[in-house]
């Protein structure tokens, strides 16, 4: 095979990769909005905040380590050598779910009924709070998170791959780094999960029910306000999953709130409503910006993919402004 | 009766005041501890104030006058930093360090128009380094040109002389700050022989595979990085995935801290980036920071960035602004000043060998000189190298100067064509 050809079979695949990356994001904002029609802006700090409480509890560090030193003249900065990853990572659960409860008490009981836009305004609130008060328990320096899995590219695809190409040809075999591989196993693990507790358990057909409408959900007695708890739960933890993806890449810090930029054009691609359009969206949006940047990129002078990947989204608005999974709105006067 | 009580007051309060207090030496610091790039921002807004702090308790302050530094959260938006520059220009404000190219570039024609100095250091708008046109503009000790030509004459030296026909690649934070080197880098291609490939990265820099992907494909013999924040750390680590040759791998000062490496773990170890100043904390200005400031609770900071790269920088920046108002006393022999006195005392900087070992900074920066045409410095640099294992910078080479032909023709172009469209006569003469 040609290296050219190659090369963009290599593109395809990473940008399949990176589209996993991005879907793992979109999927909270989904979860959310369809449980609660909320578009949920603090999706990218709970990642974040999720993230970092991950990496204070695997290394021991004290929460508001600065806050008590400062008032009360020590110099306290771990309470131990930290807890095993898994261990960590259940306990960075758990602390998701108290804060879903925290958001349900604190915040939502006090919106029901209000408009979309007022329940947006308050996650903005919510993005704000909890970015400081990540900052404020966690402190705002780079933190490297290792949860032990296999990162950089695999030696054993480059070696295959190097004798696809022609001979005497110029080729180094293909790339793909072995994190994204891991992402792409924990996203179809996290998918297939979500589809059987939404399909086959008590709880997930009351969400549905509550997705499908929320009078007709409460008048059969599905408590809204449990409902709201379990899924900002559940996206929580999807949240906790991003994090861990996105933070062994570049390390834990504040600038992995904006992941959910990311998300963005996936969710207008898949549609707000729709699991499987997440993925399909973050595939399409991931192969698309990779083979633009490759291929358009050189003839304009590079950096389209932030752009073009709301280029992609925008044209299938224009065909489907639902996006591509989720639920025709049909109005009638 | 009554004018003998009021006779008694006034004697009292004359007692009471004494000599009239000083007014304060205002150096407002532009700061971002919050948001994506909070990070970087802290360590250096840390070294800044407690250089002040350091010279109020243990010397009283600046020949006797108070420093105080007043801070404005800008989280590195420019038109927040703006927004500081104005809410804090009238506190006394001496000298500006806006800390973002974004913000330098704004605040060039307000602080002119004021008449308050700005000191954009190893950051900003280039040109400025020409006092003939920007009077009210600093760059020392040195500019991006001079870094991306220090840079080069570090890879001539790894190659005997000779790049020709070897391949470059430059990999950019697609703004303003990360453009700067092109066009030194472009005219040191055709000089040299190298060819420059330019690979752009989009605010903020999470996701770079396809640029990564790139330069696994073209094997550019060595990859230059104008970064900033998460990009760097990214960009450190996608090198470290594809097997890039770190010690071909060479970042701006902004693209050098500690925070840049430690993502990639040991996969970062050889990783270079040019430093205008030095690294560690075996200087004796720290030992006096950590009595002074730190064990005291005095630091601006949890005091644990002392001897960082970022830490060093705003120590560094607030000795030069510190020097500068020394300069500015003795100039115009007063111990209050103005920011039309700073200006003049930047402008007369002097800091020789001598004056470095004299505040416990010996070897940590090259001898600065600034003059009414030179704004920039020396434009002296040397390069730092990573070690992974010991997790520390350490200086491969000494500081050395930029290609001054190259540098010096681009700032007066691009100074002269800033002058002709704003109108700004030539000064200096």
């Amino acid at each position: 095979m040609s290296p050219d050809f190659l090369n963009f079979i290599e593109t395809v695949l990473n940008g399949l990769m990176t589209g996993v990356m991005y879907a793992l994001v979109a999927l909270g904002f989904v979860l959310i909005f369809k449980a609660s029609g909320i578009f949920n802006f603090a999706q990218g700090v709970m990642a974040l905040f999720a993230a970092l409480t991950l990496v204070g509890l695997q290394t021991g560090q004290m929460p508001f380590s600065h806050l008590i030193n400062a008032t009360f003249g020590t110099d306290i900065h771990h309470w131990g050598p930290g807890l095993p990853t898994i261990l960590a990572i259940l306990m960075t659960m758990a602390v998701m779910i108290v804060l879903a409860f925290t958001i349900e008490k604190v915040v939502l009981k006090h919106l029901v009924n209000q408009e979309p836009i007022i329940l947006f305004m308050a996650t903005i609130g919510l993005a704000y709070f909890l970015e400081g008060f990540g900052d404020l328990m966690w402190g705002a320096d780079v933190k490297p998170l290792d949860v032990g899995l296999p990162t950089g590219g695999s030696f054993w695809l480059e070696d295959v791959t190097t004798s696809w190409a022609t001979a005497g040809s110029e080729y180094y075999g293909m790339y793909i780094d072995t994190l994204d591989v891991s992402a792409a196993i924990i996203a179809i693990i996290l998918v297939i999960a979500l589809t059987i507790f939404s399909q086959y358990t008590a709880t997930g057909r009351a969400l549905r029910a509550v997705a499908d409408d929320h009078q007709a959900a409460l008048s059969v007695g599905i408590s809204l306000r449990s409902i709201w708890v379990i899924v900002w739960s559940i996206s929580g933890f999807v949240a906790l999953v991003a994090g861990i993806m996105w933070g062994a890449k570049s390390g834990v810090q504040f600038s992995l709130s904006l992941i959910a930029l990311k998300a963005l054009p996936v969710l207008i691609l898949g549609g707000f409503t729709s699991i499987p359009g997440a993925i399909v969206g973050g595939l399409i949006i991931g192969v698309g910006e990779k083979l633009a940047e490759a291929y358009i990129g050189p003839l304009v002078g590079g950096a389209v993919e932030n752009w073009f990947a709301y280029m992609v989204a925008l044209a299938f608005l224009l065909f489907r402004p639902q996006g591509l999974y989720g639920e025709k709105i049909i109005e009638r006067i | 009766m009554k004018l003998s009580k009021l006779a008694i007051v006034t004697a009292m309060a004359a007692m009471v005041g004494g000599t009239p207090a000083l007014a304060d030496l205002v150096f407002p610091s532009l700061s971002y501890r919050t948001g994506p790039y909070g990070a970087n921002g802290i360590p250096f807004a840390d070294g800044y104030a407690d250089y002040f702090t350091l010279l109020n308790e243990r010397d009283g302050g600046i020949n006797g006058v108070n420093a105080k530094v007043i801070e404005c959260e800008t989280g590195y938006n420019t038109q927040k930093g703006v927004e500081c520059y104005e809410s804090t220009k009238g506190e006394g404000a001496l000298v500006y360090q806006p800390l973002s190219t974004g913000i330098t570039y704004q605040l060039i024609p307000k602080a002119t128009a004021d008449g308050i100095p700005v000191h954009s250091m190893g950051y900003g708008r280039t040109s400025a380094a020409n006092g003939k046109v920007f009077s009210h503009v600093f760059n020392y000790p040195g500019t991006y040109w001079d870094a991306a030509s220090i840079i080069v004459n570090h890879i001539l030296e790894e190659n005997g002389g000779d790049v020709k026909g070897k391949k470059i690649a430059l990999v950019y934070h697609n703004s303003a700050y990360g453009k700067e080197p092109i066009r030194t880098l472009e005219e040191l291609s055709k000089k040299y022989g190298f060819e420059l490939m330019l690979v752009p990265v989009d605010h903020p820099g999470q996701e770079q595979k396809s640029q990564w992907l790139q330069i696994r494909r073209e094997r550019p013999d060595y990859v230059l990085m104008w970064g900033w924040g998460v990009m760097n750390q990214v960009a450190i680590k996608e090198a470290a995935n594809i097997r890039f040759p770190m010690d071909k791998f060479i970042g701006v000062w902004w693209s050098g801290s500690e925070l840049d490496v430690a993502p990639a773990g040991d996969g970062a170890n050889g990783y270079k980036s040019v430093t205008f100043h030095g690294v560690g904390d075996d200087f004796p200005i720290f030992e006096d920071i950590k009595k002074h400031v730190v064990d005291t609770g005095k630091a601006a900071g949890a005091g644990d960035q002392v001897g960082t790269v970022l830490y060093n920088r705003g120590m560094y920046a607030a000795m030069l602004a510190a020097e500068a108002a020394r300069t500015a006393q003795k100039m115009h022999d007063t111990k209050e000043l103005t920011p039309a006195q700073m200006r003049d005392g930047m402008e007369a900087l002097k800091v020789d060998a001598a004056r470095m070992t004299e505040l416990g900074l010996a070897g940590f920066g090259p001898e600065i000189n600034v003059s009414c045409e030179n704004h920039g410095g020396p434009g002296l640099g040397a390069i730092a190298q990573w070690d992974a294992a010991k997790g520390t910078w350490s200086l491969i080479n000494e500081f050395g100067p930029a290609d001054r032909g190259v540098i010096d023709a681009l700032i007066m172009e691009d100074s002269k064509a800033y002058a002709a469209e704003n109108n700004i006569p030539e000064r200096c003469s």
